[in-house]
């Protein structure tokens, strides 16, 4: 070869062959991109792809509006608005942002930086939830990376501690978590929809390239509570709470005619849009879930047990001399010796004395199944999360003390929702309407139980009458222009040893106006303290506060002379009441 | 031009001895154009990869202008003054180089700059054009092919700064200034049996290299290449993502400024040793293939300018540039797309960089010069 260099053959084979190589190399080259750009080869074209995706293409869930809950006028009484929840990627983030970060969200930077040091080895962490938008606004702008919002609902109820047993709570997501919002999920939360999206490596949504499907938004949902009767609800029990120093007092006011719950309270209340002042005995809807011994209330139902035997009537004339009796060894006792009464007047006086003969009389056998059809210890079935269905002993004999306090309601439980029903069935003509707190009950009616005739009921709402008249329990229960109809119960709260002698709880059931009543309200106080703590005193006159402003609200028309007059006497007269439980 | 062809009755002939504005300028035009089209197609692809930020466009665009400039300059000059000229280039640059390991600047862990009263500089760009000069100087003066005594004396004349550079460390530019020098003395007439044997040296050198020379990183940069996918947040990061951009773009691409692995920070060094990447994922094969077809066109011209040289000095300088020109490509492209180790080497003239495009570019010149020369001659 080119020994000898003439200078134009130097190295011509080794140009060619460099020339060889250049070409093969660049082919090569190309060989090997074509095989990951276009080739369906094992760790080609196509899985690259997918990595590729994987990267970047992300699936988001379009939150679906949350639908709202109204009251029966349309007011709202929980509603969703937009907000966002900031997060970050510690992995991301510079922690030399921190304090600014905490500056701009107006949280503790301390407490800020403690959490980003329990989360510094992940990949995310909660910054602050549900802001609004114009709050998180500047932390956006602020360009710190690694920060990410999530657009969400927030729930906010307009009642506030009103409503706030009733509607209860939702969670993070959206989803109902007490109350008629648990009860409910399903028909206001509607389907959230899902999103194609682009990421950068940061995780910051860079563009949506495709909805998969849209979401859909929930339902409202309209409820037959009134929220006009709601506060007047709610303030009649504030105030008695108050005053009677009582540990806590609810209602329940019902429609009798549809069984649509007009109002449900109980306070104490909390705030559920300040969660801070959240307690779990405060967010208890204690007037569905919680029982109680209904005491003489329930001697509305013994009543009718007797009517039914056909050997009672309203003016059957009991001896309840001399104020006391024995069954079994123990002794039941009347506040003072009523000498002899009718059963109208046993249920005005709430003798304890006649309504035990009565109750020996009739039996077991008689008493059991009107306690059954009317729904003693029976569940409601309104659907409201935890309902109580109470408790009914249905054992196959009765001792007799077991059958004399069952007539004067000991021994059984009820929930002050369940005690409204059963006088929702006396105010309507002898037929119970199942409970409901929905407002379109009017339309589609689920068909009402016959109880008891037309013609005991009556009779008993005469008698319950005269419980508030001069001479009954519940005079205070009366309200000025309209007759009203009741009865008032006090009982012994259980302690650790039985019944405790120093510890109430004062009842008043009663419906209004007493001529036709479609209106049932059930108080209950629990643990007044003070000088009176029964019923008629401390249960009866919240009746009247709330009864006397709801049919004022409702447009009732009066249908007596005020009664001013006749409540003034009452008043003198109360001091005979005492602990009739 | 074209109007003064017309009018020639035998065009080729006369063009060729006559003066034309290419003779005169001392530029080939056809080198010039492809570089051209090259360098309008790497602002274009970086544009893309930096997500359109005009600085980084405009200093570019800087450093391509003082390129083209550089290259004006190089090319005015007589090839034999360049054989004068390069021992003492070659003398300044290994001074820079050794200044460099004691007084450099750095970055990324590496000392590569030297910073003379603000103007930063990299000394291992000037010997990619010295190492080539200096050892085709050395050996053009020699009868061919060399004797051993020769091919000593060149091994250390290219092995001295390869290994200074080595140690900055920037295991990327030494390989390519070792190639130059290598590519020359291969062409001189390098017996087959050196070559023979310095491959069975490499061989048995392997084993002490990969325990006691190579750094941690060089290692992890082999065993990455090897099974990638062993260290994936790490170093096998950049060449899964690398080639995970290529694979998205498909035959035809994305679209421009539309690549998702790359502008959303999946890549990084996507603007400057992975660009090609950008380039994949946006254009798809179609533009990696136009891409490779240009850089093709220019090697093959370099190589026919060099083959027709007049004198030995320009041909082995002309094709080792050439030779060493296609290298940056090939490791380049064949490091992104993971057959290669990652080495460190840009993109020639598409890569955002401004040292690198100032030396490729002032090397083209020098091979204008050698394209002219013949004429000078004849």
């Amino acid at each position: 070869m080119n020994k000898v260099g003439g200078q134009v053959t130097v190295g011509s084979w080794r140009f060619r062959l460099c020339l060889v190589l250049l070409v093969a190399l660049a082919l090569i080259l190309v060989g090997r991109l074509a095989m990951l750009q276009v080739l369906d080869v094992e760790q080609g074209q196509q899985f690259l792809q997918d990595q590729g995706d994987a990267r970047t293409v992300r699936y988001a869930q379009i939150p679906a509006h949350r639908g709202a809950i109204l009251d029966r006028n349309g007011q709202p009484l929980a509603v969703s608005t937009p907000v966002l929840t900031l997060s970050l990627n510690p992995q991301q983030f510079d922690i030399s942002n921190l304090d600014a970060l905490a500056r701009l969200l107006e949280i503790s930077p301390k407490e800020l930086r403690q959490r980003f040091q329990q989360y510094q080895d992940r990949q995310f962490m909660y910054v602050k939830k549900q802001v609004t938008p114009e709050f998180a606004a500047p932390v956006l702008a602020s360009g710190m990376s690694g920060i990410t919002a999530q657009r969400d609902y927030k729930r906010f109820y307009p009642a506030a501690d009103l409503t706030a047993q009733l509607i209860g709570l939702t969670g993070d997501s959206d989803t109902g978590l007490s109350g008629l919002e648990l009860a409910f999920d399903e028909v206001l939360s509607g389907t959230p929809g899902r999103k194609k999206y682009i990421k950068d490596r940061s995780g910051k949504a860079v563009r949506d390239i495709g909805i998969e499907s849209t979401a859909s938004d929930g339902h409202d949902v309209r409820l037959s509570i009134d929220l006009r009767l709601q506060y007047v609800q709610y303030r009649a029990l504030q105030s008695v709470v108050a005053k009677s120093n009582a540990q806590a007092a609810s209602a329940i006011t019902i429609d009798s005619h549809t069984g649509e719950v007009l109002a449900v309270s109980n306070y104490p209340s909390f705030n559920p849009n300040d969660r801070s002042t959240f307690s779990a005995n405060a967010a208890r809807n204690r007037v569905f879930v919680d029982q109680y011994e209904p005491g003489s209330t329930l001697k509305a139902l013994t009543a009718v047990a007797a009517l039914e035997t056909g050997r009672y009537t309203a003016d059957t004339v009991f001896d309840t001399s001399p104020g006391w009796m024995v069954v079994q060894g123990k002794t039941f006792k009347d506040p003072v010796n009523y000498g002899e009464l009718s059963l109208a007047g046993v249920l005005a006086k709430s003798s304890q004395i006649g309504t035990t003969k009565m109750a020996l009389d009739i039996g077991r056998d008689s008493l059991l199944p009107v306690l059954q059809r009317f729904g003693v210890g029976q569940p409601l079935g309104t659907g409201f999360p935890g309902e109580t269905s109470g408790m009914l002993p249905q054992q196959s004999r009765w001792s007799d003390i077991e059958q004399a306090t069952l007539a004067f309601g000991y021994g059984v439980t009820v929930s002050p929702a369940q005690l409204a029903s059963f006088y929702g069935a006396i105010a309507n003509y002898g037929r119970l309407q199942p409970l409901t707190l929905l407002a379109n009950a009017a339309e589609n009616l689920p068909p009402a139980q016959p109880v008891t005739t037309p013609a005991i009921a009556a009779e008993l709402r005469s008698m319950l009458g005269s419980v508030t008249a001069k001479g009954g329990t519940g005079l205070l229960a009366n309200v000025p222009g309209f007759s009203v109809a009741g009865k008032t119960g006090t009982v012994h709260k259980t302690g650790a040893s039985g019944y405790d002698r120093t510890r109430y709880i004062a009842w008043f059931a009663g419906m209004a106006p007493a001529e036709n009543p479609r209106f049932v309200t059930v108080v209950m106080v629990n643990e007044p303290k003070g000088e009176s703590v029964g019923g008629g005193a401390i249960a009866a006159p919240v009746f009247a506060d709330m009864t006397a402003a709801m049919l004022r609200i409702l447009g009732e028309s009066p249908t007596q002379q005020s009664s001013v007059i006749q409540l003034a006497v009452a008043k003198s007269d109360q001091s005979e009441e005492a602990t009739d439980g | 031009m074209a109007e003064y062809l017309r009018r020639m009755p035998d065009g080729g002939e006369v063009f060729r001895r006559t003066t034309t504005v290419w003779s005169l300028l001392k530029l080939d035009p056809w080198l010039l154009g492809g570089l051209l089209v090259l360098a309008g197609f790497g602002l274009t692809v970086l544009n893309s990869a930096v997500d359109g930020s005009s600085a980084a466009i405009q200093r570019q665009s800087v450093y391509l202008m003082i390129g083209f400039f550089g290259m004006l300059v190089a090319a005015q000059i007589p090839v034999y003054r360049y054989a004068r000229l390069a021992p003492w280039m070659y003398l300044v640059g290994m001074v820079a180089l050794i200044a460099v390991l004691f007084i450099g600047v750095g970055a990324k862990g590496a000392q590569r700059w030297l910073s003379l009263s603000g103007f930063r500089f990299q000394p291992s760009e000037i010997m990619k054009l010295a190492v080539p000069l200096t050892v085709a100087w050395y050996l053009a003066k020699r009868s061919l092919p060399p004797n051993p005594k020769y091919v000593g004396a060149t091994l250390i004349l290219m092995g001295l700064p390869a290994v200074l550079i080595f140690l900055q460390p920037d295991l990327g530019t030494a390989i390519l200034v070792a190639a130059s020098g290598f590519f020359v003395l291969f062409l001189a007439g390098l017996s087959w049996r050196y070559i023979l044997t310095a491959i069975a040296a490499v061989l048995a050198l392997i084993w002490p290299l990969w325990s006691f020379v190579m750094k941690d990183y060089q290692r992890q940069r082999v065993l990455t290449l090897l099974d990638p996918e062993s260290d994936r947040l790490g170093a096998g990061w950049n060449i899964i993502q690398s080639k995970t951009a290529i694979g998205s773009g498909g035959w035809s691409g994305k679209g421009y400024m539309q690549g998702t692995q790359t502008l959303l920070d999946f890549l990084p060094e996507s603007h400057t040793d992975f660009i090609i990447a950008v380039l994949a994922e946006e254009y798809g094969l179609q533009g990696v293939l136009w891409l490779v077809l240009l850089y093709l066109f220019i090697c093959l011209r370099g190589f026919w300018i060099s083959y027709n040289a007049q004198s030995t000095y320009g041909r082995l300088v002309g094709a080792s540039i050439t030779l060493t020109f296609f290298v940056y490509v090939f490791v380049n492209m064949g490091m992104v797309a993971g057959i290669l180790p990652v080495v460190g080497v840009p993109l020639p003239l598409v890569s955002a960089g401004g040292t690198s495009i100032v030396t490729l570019l002032a090397g083209f010149g020098i091979l204008m010069a050698i394209s002219q020369d013949k004429r000078q001659v004849n």
